[in-house]
């Protein structure tokens, strides 16, 4: 496997993307500096009736989903003991970092009194019972577990040979905590959905399923970025495509959509909920959106052709990333609804700080494997 | 202990769990000493001294209609960050008679129900929202608070509002006027009420109030307590109401320790038709099955660490390195 050792890409850092890049990076953190001494009134259309927005909804629950290549191809890779897909593991990872540090550091913005934030974690103030507490546990730990996971990349760079050999000998510890506790807040995100009660839509409300739901999909949309990822850097970077091992990857995949769609749709039925998806309404319309985007995968990954066509893959790939996200969005916001007379769309400056998250975090990568051992070196590739 | 041990180990601890302590967390009960409000819907004129006199005794700013030419007067048209408590108007049709579904009109106040097993508590990851173990008032801590606003979406009853246009923002709801108890005081919606369509006192003194209108015959004659249940008797002759044959706050959720009566059904007044059962409970039983001890996560840490540990030795053998 020597042939897969990463090794850095190199090159110009400065290039016209990441100067696009680095633009809305900036104008996000204008927005957030109003935000600081304004007040988060000033920049949102967040109201009472709808006291969470994208910041939440897309910057924290879908964003940390999206993070989840480097969880799922740890299971791939340690926990199937899959070690063909060894190459996948550290570009997975290292966006996966990004994305999770920056979905921990969105949820500063959101904060009203952020400056509490500490009470969280420190006894006495701790509320064991709220999912809130449980997610925002697992996700510190998990952010702390992925740097451990990942400093071996930048330690040697950095001199700290020893300290890279003690934590290589621990590396099993934290590969079971990176499978843990992303297993454990994937799920809770969906819970924490569950004390809405009837305030989220039938089609969304799934009760004691829907920690179940979000896991399942968190694994699905971490195979799904792999594959989106590793087009878009063969892509972009000018490097062969892994395709033969992406394709195998999708037969989970495959397996992986079906036991989901089983657990969504019987939910739906034996509930009875699967009756207002055939009623006009805006929930319905994109309640059948989400379920296209699950559904029609189901049928592309089904053949070995089609999974070998890196072009259909990722259509396929395309899909689920935005089935998961419609999922969340349409629990969190569209099902959401506390009382008559509520709307909510994202304000400009409010979708600028998310553009501009997603920017910093494209950004960072590029810098990160242009200028670390991340990406299996280029002679290798098949 | 080796790692096959830790691993089997934890399998017996996994097979305690499944062997099936109880983890489910009932819908709380009532406290015997609980405070609250009675609201008679049929009694409120929609005068709004309540909501002055709330105003004022929680030193909350006025706030004036958008785009209003007549800045003058507080105008709030719904609890908010600056407003803890409203009176609200149903209107149908013609608006005939008061407290009549068909062409008539009701009031119907809007403020914490204090509820007997809150999701704002259970919702608060920061312990900023508490009940209080012996009379159930559901109080907010601002210095506790991390303004995540869990508890505003969480609330069936929308109530938790927060300050969103302000730099230090805040929540700010009802907390029964917990402040005035120290001089003896008591709600002050209560206390201005003239004709005690709210009425303070304990929730099983309120509720037997409350079991007496309802028995009434529509039209006969009785008495009003006005104020303070237990306090000064300020009672007032009146005709009795008729209702509709529900006690609202009596199960919802496991009840509320505001309780309302009215002659409009309460759906129609914005109050939700919940299940006795609190969405609490149900977040909480979740909470407890899946982290319940921690019992799940760590046999799960358990058999990955196994597993982790084996392969990814393999993996460094097969050439792993950074
Ligand atoms: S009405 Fe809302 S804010 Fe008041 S106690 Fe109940 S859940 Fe909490
Ligand atoms: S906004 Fe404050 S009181 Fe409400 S849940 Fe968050 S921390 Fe608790
Ligand atoms: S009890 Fe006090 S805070 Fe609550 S609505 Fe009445 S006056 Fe306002």
């Amino acid at each position: 496997m020597a042939e897969h050792a990463p090794a850095p890409l190199g090159g110009k850092l400065l290039t016209p993307v990441t100067a696009v890049l680095g633009a809305l990076s900036l104008a996000a953190a204008a927005v957030i500096v109003v935000r600081f001494i304004y007040g988060l009134g000033a920049v949102t259309n967040l109201s009472d009736g709808f006291p969470w927005g994208i910041w939440i909804a897309y910057d924290v629950v879908v964003g940390s989903a999206l993070a989840c290549g480097g969880y799922t191809m740890a299971i791939l890779v340690y926990i199937f003991n899959r070690g063909e897909y060894h190459p996948l593991v550290r570009p997975a990872l290292l966006a996966s970092l990004f994305g999770y540090t920056l979905a921990g550091v969105s949820v500063i913005f959101d904060l009203g009194r952020y400056w509490n934030v500490w009470h969280m974690f420190w006894p006495g103030y701790s509320q064991v019972h709220s999912v809130m507490f449980e997610v925002a546990l697992c996700i510190s730990l998990y952010i702390l577990v992925m740097w451990m996971e990942f400093s071996p990349t930048f330690l040697d760079q950095l001199g700290f040979s020893g300290l890279k050999k003690k934590i290589s000998k621990l590396m099993f510890l934290f590969v079971a905590l990176g499978v843990l506790l992303p297993s454990m807040h994937q799920a809770s995100l969906g819970g924490l959905l569950v004390i809405f009660g009837a305030q989220i839509h039938p089609l969304w409300q799934a009760g004691m399923l829907i920690p179940l739901e979000f896991l399942m999909t968190a694994v699905l949309l971490g195979f799904a970025v792999v594959i989106f990822e590793a087009t878009l850097v063969a892509v972009g970077f000018n490097r062969a495509m892994e395709t033969a091992l992406l394709a195998k990857m999708a037969g989970f995949m495959h397996g992986l959509l079906i036991a989901y769609l089983v657990v969504r749709f019987g939910d739906l039925i034996l509930r009875g909920a699967i009756v207002s998806a055939f009623k006009p309404s805006l929930e319905a319309f994109w309640f059948w959106i989400e379920s296209i985007c699950f559904l029609v995968p189901v049928w592309t990954l089904s053949s070995p052709a089609r999974r070998n066509n890196a072009g259909t893959l990722f259509a396929a790939a395309l899909l689920l990333l935005l089935g998961g996200f419609l999922l969340r969005i349409n629990a969190f916001l569209v099902g959401y609804e506390t009382g008559e007379g509520w709307s909510y769309f994202p304000a400009f400056p409010e979708l600028i700080v998310t553009i501009g998250v997603i920017a910093f975090e494209i950004l960072a990568y590029i810098v990160f494997v242009k200028t670390l051992p991340v990406l299996p070196a280029q002679s290798a590739t098949h | 202990m080796d790692r096959r041990n830790f691993f089997k180990s934890s399998l017996a601890a996994g097979a305690a769990l499944s062997t099936g302590r109880a983890r489910a967390r009932e819908t709380r009960s009532i406290l015997p000493e609980a405070l609250g409000l009675l609201y008679d819907s049929t009694l409120c004129i929609g005068c709004k001294a309540c909501v002055a006199a709330c105003k004022r005794e929680n030193d909350m700013p006025p706030e004036f209609l958008p785009r209003t030419e007549q800045p003058y007067w507080d105008q709030p048209l719904d609890i908010s960050g600056k407003t803890l408590t409203v009176i609200k108007v149903y209107r149908h049709g013609t608006m005939d008679k008061k407290d009549q579904e068909e062409n008539g009109y009701a009031f119907i106040k809007k403020s914490c129900m204090h509820c007997v097993d809150p999701s704002c508590v259970s919702a608060c990851p920061v312990s900023a929202m508490q009940k209080d173990p012996v009379n159930g008032v559901v109080s907010y801590d601002k210095d506790a608070c991390i303004g995540c606003r869990y508890c505003v979406a969480a609330c069936p009853f929308g109530v938790p509002r927060f300050t969103y246009d302000q730099t230090f923002p805040q929540i700010n709801k009802c907390q029964l006027c917990k402040h005035r108890w120290k001089d003896g005081g008591y709600s002050a919606c209560a206390e201005v009420c003239p004709t005690g369509a709210t009425l303070y006192g304990k929730v099983t003194e309120l509720k037997a109030e409350a079991t007496r209108r309802r028995a009434l015959k529509p039209g006969a004659a009785t008495t009003y307590p006005r104020g303070k249940l237990g306090g000064p008797d300020q009672s007032y002759p009146g005709v009795a109401a008729k209702y509709v044959d529900r006690l609202y706050g009596e199960t919802e959720f496991g009840g509320t320790q505001m309780v309302f009566l009215a002659g409009v059904p309460f759906e129609k007044l914005g109050y939700p038709n919940l299940p006795p059962r609190s969405d609490a409970a149900t977040s909480e039983t979740m909470q407890n099955t899946l982290y319940g001890g921690l019992v799940m996560p760590i046999v799960f840490l358990g058999a990955l660490t196994y597993i982790a540990k084996r392969n990814v030795k393999d993996d460094e053998q097969g050439g792993h390195h950074g």
